[in-house]
């Protein structure tokens, strides 16, 4: 079928911030669906308000709307733009919610846009869980048993008749968020209450539970022609009751016989047919029982999901961008395969290596948080590897993870293990791979650990010939016992150099160097879709110890560029993008560029992105490994955040040459006591500051700066147990815990300059010329991690004198720490002195935002910049101005976690971020904080309640809020204060005063704003309650003096204008 | 419970042109001669080990983890184990299933097949897929390559070789349903994505015991008589020498001819057979796969070649031409019917007018399919009755059965019409 011709404009939603369960893979969807379709030839007008991402570079579609994805916004840009067609399986759950909200508000049909991809009425059957168990009964499908509760007698009323132990579903909520599991009545009265507050229809699903069942999930594609294929099936090594997401997963299906896999391919079709999905990508999950066999479909998915984004990752298979070319009516034999070329994409892949992914947590951000799993996804990333065989793979995958760990343990970092063993089996939690590792050392069998904890006995079993072999080098204790043999059969099962070494009492890289003399070194082999039956024209690599090699390397000039892993708090997509940046720009230059990296949800591990892929982990030996095939001319560390920096020094040692700024002034800037002296040459101020090894030379240092200050462990990202202590005591409850994180280095502890402006300056420097890319002032005062702060370009409330301080500081860093590429340095402002908080000479965080800012690339500039290329002939020999306002807020996960209070501080603790675009800053914040999810009111009740030293400051807002109308409701000091002071307002109770008290008023969903900023003791239970209560029942919040002066300038600003929709193109016109 | 462990016992695999491959040996020790192919099919070893198609071949598995699922008394296709030796990158020793009651290590050992694994099947496939399907020797007893190139020297290979001799049945049989594993109808649920539907010569006559299908079997996989008889046929399978009077003694209404190892033109007994019924019985209705098909191309006087290294997996995509729609099928062939495009676009089979080309690879373009341009005839290049593989080719013992049944009715109202 040719494509249609009646369609000329499409638009796609994308995704919006990073957040669980919603994460990177929808901007490599969306960037390979607008790419394909203006392949094909058509106007894309792109939709979304995540700044970091590839999708929104203006480069990506004719028309980038960096807006808030809110039905009422995307509409205008509708009104505005008149595309054709809507394509609403791009953006995940999001996208698929705002498509499904236009066109039931009718906006779609009065415009005359398509829905394309899915139509409504298949969205609807496959969301809504009575209309997809009808349409599954009516193809002969067997489903859980289970059923409906809009309310706590109805849910109680199905508990009964189902009996426990049951699962708990919210209807309409994204990556099962409220979702729970109850093996009795109490537990069941708190799961099912908290899901019905979840569902935004009040709706929860009882279902009888599956735990411990086997898990699949196929990824189905369909065309116009009635055409279904099946491009992946991947097995979960975690049973049933653990949201997917956070499961560790397995390709191809390992455990099931021919005659199971087609059962179940059959019903893939049939769901996919009887739910109508016309076009494009779908997931479908099933559970197995593991000793009947009876098979029964959970869920389906009618879009392109995380779970496609892996697919396409470990086939080679690129779904999103054939789903868009379905969608305009092409069908899979018109479109040819990627790789092979010859072949048609009407085929099903066939792999013949394993896949293992396992999820990225950060429990450690969320201390009080316990990391049991559930249905409700927490993982913040996840590292997909390849191997020829489940033991390479899942070893490959655990080095890759950053967490510090080498393989499968081994590595000597053992933690120290309860004695609680099976309970630590039975729970399903982060570390369960390692209980299962000790509990194989400790002699149980197999089949009892599958007993306790539902794992297929399959994956114990090669778990178990990995600890056999450990325990056969650890015997080996010598060089000479480490022959061909061993090392070869040890690297098959995806032992890193590390772990050998560590076994046997030698060096890493001795281990290196005596596989080599030995013979033994890695191959790369090609992923090609199909089994090696064809010719691969693509070099989409993995590492694996076989006789045969297939990379192939060219004699092209050529850079590597590594990347940054899994996704992590502080280390998150922004540092794909300048990765991305970086192969486009090596392709610009007519260099080769090579990619390094092992997250599946990017768009760096896209074979599309970069000359030639390596899906590997980003770690020393493997990045070695690829050095010595390939012989680049230069590697680029400085893109892909703290993974690839940390290998700098290793590698430069190794002779790999390092491109841009050298790894000595990398560490320059890291060590606080060099950089100081750097600093006092150059005569710029920083926070005075000391480093501390022990608690009694801490306690000496914090006593001559004078508390508070701000301490936090050396060589940490994301501000990893940071903290502001303001007396001693708590200075030495502190210590024991930095030393840890510090990895047995040192605590630095700086003066906190209280009611400072924070200031971020991005800059890029050539080696001769520096330039200023951005300048962004913090919303939030310092003390909060950068990263959670939202900030403004250009700074608000930053006179000349200051800026130009700034950019000369900036300047002279530049030049003495021989900075070539990205420089990011984090000021503190205060009395109009400026003081150095930190350097940065790599990619920041901010990178992504500034450039779509200014509407230039920095990364892209700075991989040229490194290659030897000069900013004045790039044309960019200085700083950008513009008129609009640009405000960045992050995106914090606290409803994941519950109890965790939602206050931000020096530690990071977002996953994502907006970006809000306008001609003012009110408007801007506006929509800044309607992309975040806290849309701000423009009329109702207000609660207020302010710690001492905020009320004066605040006092003008709050009566600003009062004047435009709004009810004010405040706590008691602070009812008292206002009143004192001519603001009209009511006295609402704290928690336990009386009634009606303020949780109860939140709860109750009659606020349409909180404003809470914290007292010194943040552990007052009274105040967490109230917060959480906003949290959970989405009422928006401000916790911060300076957040909340800026909220009431943004809703004066919604209610005297309303919000107009600008496409990047049009701002930097 | 106790399981198997790994032998470490030292294998080799030679192929013709030289090139060796180290391994370690499971299943039986010995020595083995074949033709080395791949499979590039992620599921169904078992199936494939038992599929009499395989007959004289060493075939190499492409997916890494073979074994994983072990075996299971209801999951083969034949006898037993029909190839002449396996080749795999892991044989699993500690297989899992809730239907396993075997390992494949010793399901092969009992069998006496020839496994060697620990190779860079890879490589090895990529050197068949440049090189095309060779000769090649397993053993695990001599490790000398000249005494092994010599045996290979004499081995004769495939070509020209009457394989089906080696796989058919002896004495003919009647395929009782009655007779199969209890699980079996669990996986082949028609009604999945059929919502109240059967198979139409089940609705139209009951049991179906009056559609009467002679099966000839050139190594014929079980699960083709368990499809016919799914759609409604009783079937009778006779042996690869039955004569077309034998055949036609029997009655039939529709006439099945199996798939097989080997080349078609090593069993020139089955063509003529064919030419008999096909010249004198116009109106019967045929359906062939696979060998079947090239063995039709063959008695209307077409030709057939060897493909370089074959199809063998379970994700060929082919076209119907028909209906524009794409089937993704089971497929496992080194043979082909040799078939053109004319300069209007047109496919055919060669020196065969009469014969209209219904299916095509899409991969390489090859015939997949066709039927006689007024007989009742048809076949296919491909396994519409899968085992390993997808369903998605069951329509054609629909076609087969309404052919049947249409057939029948013609002949019902022929005979009941006034003179």
């Amino acid at each position: 079928m040719p494509k249609r011709t009646d369609i000329k404009k499409i638009m796609i939603v994308g995704s919006g911030p990073i957040i669980i369960g919603q994460a990177c893979e929808f901007d490599y969807s969306g960037t390979q669906a607008c790419k394909a379709l203006r392949d094909e030839g058509y106007e894309v007008v792109l939709v979304n308000s995540n700044p970091a991402t590839i999708m929104t570079d203006p480069e990506t579609a004719e028309r980038v709307y960096l807006e808030p994805l809110v039905p009422e916004v995307v509409a205008k840009i509708i009104e505005k733009e008149r595309p054709d067609a809507l394509l609403s399986t791009m953006g995940g759950q999001t996208g698929l919610n705002i498509s499904v909200a236009l066109a039931e508000s009718g906006v779609l049909d009065r415009f005359g846009v398509e829905l394309i991809g899915a139509k409504l009425e298949a969205i609807k059957k496959a969301e809504d869980r009575e209309l997809f168990g009808n349409a599954m009964k009516k193809i002969g499908l067997d489903l859980i048993n289970g059923d409906y509760a809009r309310n706590m007698e109805q849910a109680r009323a199905v508990a009964a008749k189902i009996g426990f132990p049951v699962i708990i579903r919210p209807s309409f909520t994204l990556g099962g968020s409220g979702g729970g599991h109850a093996d009795n009545i109490e537990q069941f009265e708190q799961a099912a209450k908290w899901g019905i507050d979840m569902s935004p229809i009040s709706e929860i699903l009882i279902e009888e539970s599956v735990l411990g069942w086997k898990e699949y999930e196929l990824e189905v594609m369909r065309d116009l022609k009635d055409n279904v294929v099946i491009i992946c099936s991947i097995e979960n090594f975690d049973p049933m009751g653990i949201h997917t997401g956070d499961s560790i997963t397995v390709a191809p299906a390992q455990t099931l016989t021919d005659k199971e896999y087609q059962r179940m391919r059959d019903a893939s079709l049939a769901v996919i047919r009887e739910i109508g999905v016309e076009t494009g990508g779908s997931n479908i999950q099933f559970a197995v029982h593991p000793e009947t066999g009876r098979l029964v479909i959970i869920e389906m998915n009618p879009r392109v999901s995380r779970s496609s984004a892996l697919a396409s990752k470990a086939t080679g298979f690129p779904i999103a961008k054939f789903a868009a070319k379905l969608s305009v009516g092409l069908t899979l034999d018109e479109i040819p395969n990627d790789i092979t070329k010859q072949t048609p994409a009407s085929f099903e892949p066939t792999i013949d290596y394993v896949v293992t992914k396992i999820p990225r947590f950060t429990f450690d951000k969320f201390p009080g948080t316990d990391d049991t799993l559930s249905v409700q996804m927490k993982s913040v990333g996840e590292v997909m590897a390849i191997g020829r065989t489940f033991k390479e793979s899942l070893q490959k995958a655990l080095r890759g993870l950053e967490t510090n760990r080498y393989g499968l343990g081994a590595d000597g970092r053992e933690v120290a293990y309860p004695d609680k063993l099976e309970e630590e089996l039975r729970r399903p939690n982060s570390e369960r791979l390692f209980y299962i590792r000790h509990a194989l050392r400790e002699g149980w069998e197999p089949e009892k650990i599958h007993a306790v904890s539902g794992i297929d006995p399959w994956f114990l079993w090669q778990i178990k010939e990995i600890v056999e072999m450990e325990e056969r080098l650890e015997k080996l204790r010598s060089k000479s016992g480490l022959n061909a043999d061993v090392l070869r059969e040890a690297k098959r099962m995806g032992f890193s150099d590390y772990q050998i070494g560590h076994l046997t009492g030698i060096d890493e890289l001795e281990i290196r160097a005596l596989r080599k003399s030995r013979g033994v070194q890695a191959v790369f082999k090609r992923v090609d879709t199909c089994g090696g039956e064809f010719e691969a024209h693509t070099p989409y690599l993995y590492s694996t110890y076989e006789s045969e090699d297939e990379a192939w390397p060219t004699r092209r000039k050529k850079v590597i560029i590594l990347g940054g892993g899994p996704n992590r708090i502080g280390q998150g997509i922004e540092f794909d993008y300048c990765c991305v940046q970086a192969a486009f720009a090596l392709k610009e230059e007519g260099y080769e560029s090579i990619m390094v990296n092992s997250n599946p949800e990017t768009v760096s591990t896209d074979y599309d992105t970069s000359d030639r892929l390596y899906f590997e982990p980003v770690t020393l030996e493997d990045v070695l490994n690829i050095v010595d095939i390939e012989k680049p001319d230069g590697v680029i560390v400085q893109f892909g955040g703290q993974t690839p920096l940390k290998l700098a020094e290793a590698l430069e040692q190794q002779g790999v040459p390092i491109i841009g700024t050298q790894p000595s002034s990398i560490d320059l800037a890291e060590d606080r006591e060099r950089f100081g002296k750097l600093l006092i040459e150059l005569g710029i101020e920083h926070p005075d500051y000391g480093i501390a090894y022990d608690e009694r030379q801490a306690c000496k240092i914090a006593g001559r700066i004078g508390y508070p200050v701000l301490v936090r462990p050396s060589y940490v990202l994301g501000g990893q147990s940071m903290v502001i202590v303001y007396d001693e005591d708590s200075l030495r409850r502190y210590m024991k815990s930095a030393m840890d994180a510090s990895l047995g280095k040192s605590v630095l502890i700086d003066r906190y300059l209280e009611n400072a402006i924070e200031v971020d300056v991005d800059a890029i420097c050539d080696g001769q010329r520096t330039v200023i890319g951005g300048i962004m002032q913090h919303i939030e005062e310092a003390g909060i991690h950068s990263g959670d702060s939202a900030c403004v370009m250009p700074p608000i409330s930053l006179d000349e004198e200051v800026m130009a301080a700034l950019r000369k500081a900036t300047g002279e860093l530049a030049r003495a720490l021989n900075v070539i590429g990205l420089l990011n340095i984090q000021y503190a402002v205060k009395d109009k002195i400026i003081y150095v908080l930190e350097v940065n000479p790599r990619a920041s965080r901010t990178a992504p935002y500034v450039s779509k800012t200014i509407g230039i690339s920095l990364p892209k500039l700075a991989a040229k910049v490194m290659i030897g290329r000069k900013l004045d002939e790039l044309g960019f020999a200085k700083e950008r101005s513009f008129e609009h306002i640009s405000i960045k807020e992050s995106v914090l996960p606290f409803i994941k976690f519950p109890n965790v209070d939602i206050l931000l501080g020096p530690e990071m603790k977002s996953t994502g971020e907006v970006i809000g675009m306008d001609r003012s800053f009110g408007l801007a914040y506006a929509k800044a904080q309607m992309s975040a999810g806290n849309a701000l009111p423009v009329e109702g009740m207000v609660a207020v309640s302010l710690c001492d030293h905020d009320k004066e400051n605040l006092l003008p807002s709050v009566a600003k809020l009062a004047e435009m109308g709004f009810e004010i409701y405040a706590t008691g000091g602070t009812h008292d204060f206002l009143k004192g002071k001519g603001v009209q307002c009511e006295m609402v109770y704290k928690v336990g005063e009386g009634d009606p008290n303020i949780v109860d008023l939140i709860s109750g969903k009659k606020v349409s704003l909180l404003i809470n900023t914290p007292s010194d003791d943040k552990s007052l239970f009274d105040a967490l309650a109230m917060r959480r209560a906003a949290l959970t029942s989405a009422i928006p919040y401000v916790t911060t003096k300076a957040a909340a002066i800026a909220a009431v300038e943004g809703i004066e600003a919604l209610r005297n204008g309303e919000i107009e929709v600008t496409s990047l193109q049009e701002y930097n016109a | 419970m106790p399981r198997a462990r790994k032998q470490n016992k030292k294998a080799v695999l030679v192929i013709e042109d030289g090139r060796t491959f180290q391994g370690t040996s499971f299943g039986a020790e010995g020595e083995t001669l074949g033709e080395v192919v791949f499979n590039t099919s992620m599921t169904g070893y078992q199936e494939i080990l038992c599929d009499p198609s395989y007959n004289g071949q060493l075939v190499t598995m492409t997916y890494p983890h073979i074994g994983n699922t072990g075996i299971n008394p209801t999951d083969i296709e034949s006898r037993g184990v029909q190839t002449a030796g396996f080749v795999v990158r892991e044989c699993t020793r500690n297989h899992s299933n809730w239907r396993t009651t075997a390992g494949l290590d010793e399901y092969l050992r009992e069998a006496a097949v020839v496994g060697i694994e620990g190779i860079d099947t890879r490589a090895l496939t990529l050197h068949i897929r440049e090189k095309g399907a060779m000769k090649g020797i397993i053993s695990t007893v001599d490790f000398n390559y000249e005494t092994l190139m010599n045996k290979l020297y004499k081995y004769p290979g495939l070509v020209g070789q009457d394989l089906v001799k080696n796989v058919s049945t002896v004495k003919s049989y009647l395929f009782a349903p009655g007779a199969e594993p209890e699980d079996i109808a669990d996986y082949y649920d028609y009604t999945v994505g059929r919502p109240g539907q059967m198979p139409a010569g089940r609705e139209q006559n009951g049991r179906g015991d009056d559609l009467y299908v002679v099966a000839i079997d050139c190594g014929i996989k079980y699960n083709i008589p368990r499809m016919l008889s799914l759609f409604g046929c009783r079937v009778i399978v006779v042996p690869a020498s039955y004569s077309a009077a034998q055949i036609m003694s029997l009655n039939p209404d529709g006439l099945f001819i199996s798939n097989g190892p080997g080349d078609p033109q090593g069993v020139p007994y089955v063509i003529a057979t064919l030419q008999a019924i096909l010249t004198h019985h116009t109106d019967l209705p045929v359906f062939g796969i696979c060998l079947g098909q090239q063995l039709l191309a063959l008695a209307y006087g077409g030709k057939t070649y060897k493909l370089k290294f074959g199809h063998r997996g379970a994700n060929h995509p082919v076209k119907d031409l028909a209906t524009g729609k794409i089937e993704v099928t089971t497929q496992n062939h080194g043979f082909c019917v040799a078939g053109d495009k004319d300069e209007n676009g047109v496919w055919h089979v060669d020196d065969c007018p009469e014969l209209e080309v219904t299916h095509l690879n899409l991969n390489d373009m090859t015939i997949e399919g066709f039927r006689h341009r007024t007989n009742p005839v048809f076949s296919v290049q491909y396994h519409p009755e899968a085992s390993a593989g997808p369903h998605d080719s069951w329509y054609l013992f629909q076609r087969f059965v309404d052919s049947i049944a249409a057939r029948k009715q013609q002949r019902a109202e022929a005979e009941t019409a006034p003179a």
